[in-house]
């Protein structure tokens, strides 16, 4: 929903000379890229390379010290605009971007239903004028959108059950669709797989796919290179804090120039 | 109390008639206990909090001040809270307007006063503890989901930081239940009291093993409630 508002002319994300360091440490020294809509982006790199810290930045968890941010055009960071810094407004552009969680971080003390449906109703509380007037239709409606996602993720059948009675991959795929409940622009994930073994990293490699072939367009920092080299439309390769290289998986992955590159793929 | 005890010096003891007494000072240490649980959840709470805050100076004060009360007997508090300030202003606190003239009810306050001070202090770092504890990621999904911090907290933190006290917590109000008996030592007539003064002025010893009839009952009434909340809890946990 929220992403048909953003027109055809300008890439769906521009990420501009993004720069965080963390005291001393220069942990993002310059990132740029851009991504259409529908596309899916991989971010590869080994660890401290700034990929995490490059999503926490997307999604408002950091804040970046230099650069900017626009989708559909219209800056949602840029670290020169204070206004955009104030936390309402944050509040409301951070809602552009989902984010999944390495370890899904689903709230245990709610079902799988009630996990996906909290956060929206607490928002219809406070912004929805609907919910004073006719509140049973707009939490009606929260549940039917929620028991959708859940169908879509295969998991319909566990609406009612908790958190620690389900599998990790099961987690996740909840972690994603309670990330799908506010429709954000742009699906981020922070390694989705890497607390999963590869039994279970199928089933939610397979979620991510499905998603794509709907449309969705998404950021994945990953260590599943056959997943990278399958789903992605793009994929940066980060080291030091800058891309040391991108392009599409067959560029990168077959025929990778840099050597920081090479030696990162052949181990 | 001393006069009904003094009267009955030469009858004799029987059951009913002790378990009566006991039953009197027990309902003073029961007073005890609740008066020191409601003053030190909330001062726990309140001190949990300073000891978290950015500001050093005052987070290290607090948690200097719960180094000593942690680090000292609660009998020696006692003493100071009761007898020092009476001898700092040359006028024991039994003899303070505040208290009307009424001897048991100026011991009791000091006792309460110096029990809940100690008690917040344990209260504060089983609370710091079961706050830290809840997963930094648990605050960020909020945070990404566009939940509020009160909302994030009330919503998603507190009940898990319920959970993670409720052991902790359950120990240390049992441990209540028995310190309790520290109350005698400052004059205060609760159960462990009543039953000295029947062995000093009836010379029966048996009242004093009969009181941890009322400890035991009491503590086991208080396990099993710790323990159906814990039960409660469990169903969302594994």
């Amino acid at each position: 929903m929220a992403s048909e508002q953003y027109t055809q002319e300008n890439a769906l994300l521009e990420v501009k000379e993004l720069t965080k360091s963390f005291g001393d440490t220069k942990v993002l020294r310059g990132i740029s890229f851009s991504l259409e809509k529908g596309e899916v982006l991989a971010i590869i790199g080994s660890s401290g390379s700034g990929k995490t810290t490059l999503l926490r930045c997307l999604n408002f968890l950091e804040t970046a010290d230099g650069g900017q941010i626009l989708v559909g055009g219209t800056p949602v960071f840029d670290a020169e605009d204070a206004s955009l810094l104030l936390p309402k407004n944050i509040r409301k552009n951070r809602l552009t971007f989902g984010l999944v969680f390495q370890n899904f971080q689903l709230f245990p003390q709610y079902t799988v239903l009630q996990n996906l449906t909290l956060a929206a109703v607490l928002s219809a509380k406070q912004n929805n004028p609907q919910y004073k007037t006719d509140k049973k239709t707009v939490l009606e409606e929260i549940d039917n959108h929620a028991l959708d996602l859940l169908k879509r993720i295969g998991l319909a059948e566990k609406k009612d059950n908790y958190p620690c009675e389900l599998s990790g991959g099961q987690q996740q795929r909840v972690a994603i669709a309670r990330a799908l409940m506010l429709t954000p622009a742009i699906l981020c994930f922070d390694e989705p797989t890497s607390a999963l073994d590869p039994e279970l990293t199928k089933e939610v490699l397979r979620v991510i796919r499905d998603l794509k072939e709907n449309g969705n367009t998404m950021v994945v920092v990953t260590h599943e290179m056959d997943f990278a080299r399958d789903v992605a439309d793009k994929v940066i390769f980060m080291a030091g804090g800058v891309i040391e290289e991108s392009g599409t998986p067959t560029e990168v992955f077959s025929s990778p120039k840099s050597p920081l590159l090479r030696s990162f793929l052949s181990q | 109390m001393y006069l009904l005890l003094s009267s009955e010096t030469n009858q004799a003891a029987d059951f009913l008639s002790v378990t009566a007494k006991l039953a009197g000072g027990f309902k003073t240490t029961l007073l005890l206990f609740f008066l020191t649980l409601l003053f030190a959840i909330p001062f726990g709470l309140l001190f949990a909090c300073i000891s978290r805050m950015r500001f050093k100076p005052l987070r290290y004060l607090m948690r200097a001040f719960i180094y000593v009360i942690r680090g000292t007997p609660l009998l020696l508090q006692l003493m100071i809270v009761v007898y020092l300030p009476g001898i700092a202003l040359q006028k024991p606190i039994t003899k303070w307007e505040i208290f009307h003239q009424n001897v048991p009810l100026a011991y009791f306050c000091g006792a309460l006063f110096a029990f809940s001070l100690n008690y917040a202090c344990y209260f504060a770092e089983i609370f710091r503890g079961g706050i830290e504890n809840i997963p930094k990621g648990q605050y960020e999904a909020c945070e990404v989901l566009g939940m509020t911090k009160t909302q994030t907290f009330f919503r998603v933190i507190l009940l898990q930081v319920i959970r993670n006290i409720i052991a902790p917590m359950s120990n240390e109000v049992v441990t209540l239940v028995k310190d309790t008996a520290l109350a005698r030592t400052v004059s205060v007539i609760e159960i462990f009291f009543t039953a000295s003064e029947i062995l000093r002025l009836q010379f029966i010893i048996w009242p004093l093993f009969y009181t941890g009839a009322f400890y035991l009952l009491f503590s086991a009434l208080l396990t099993l409630l710790f323990g159906i909340l814990e039960k409660k809890l469990s169903r969302y946990w594994k």
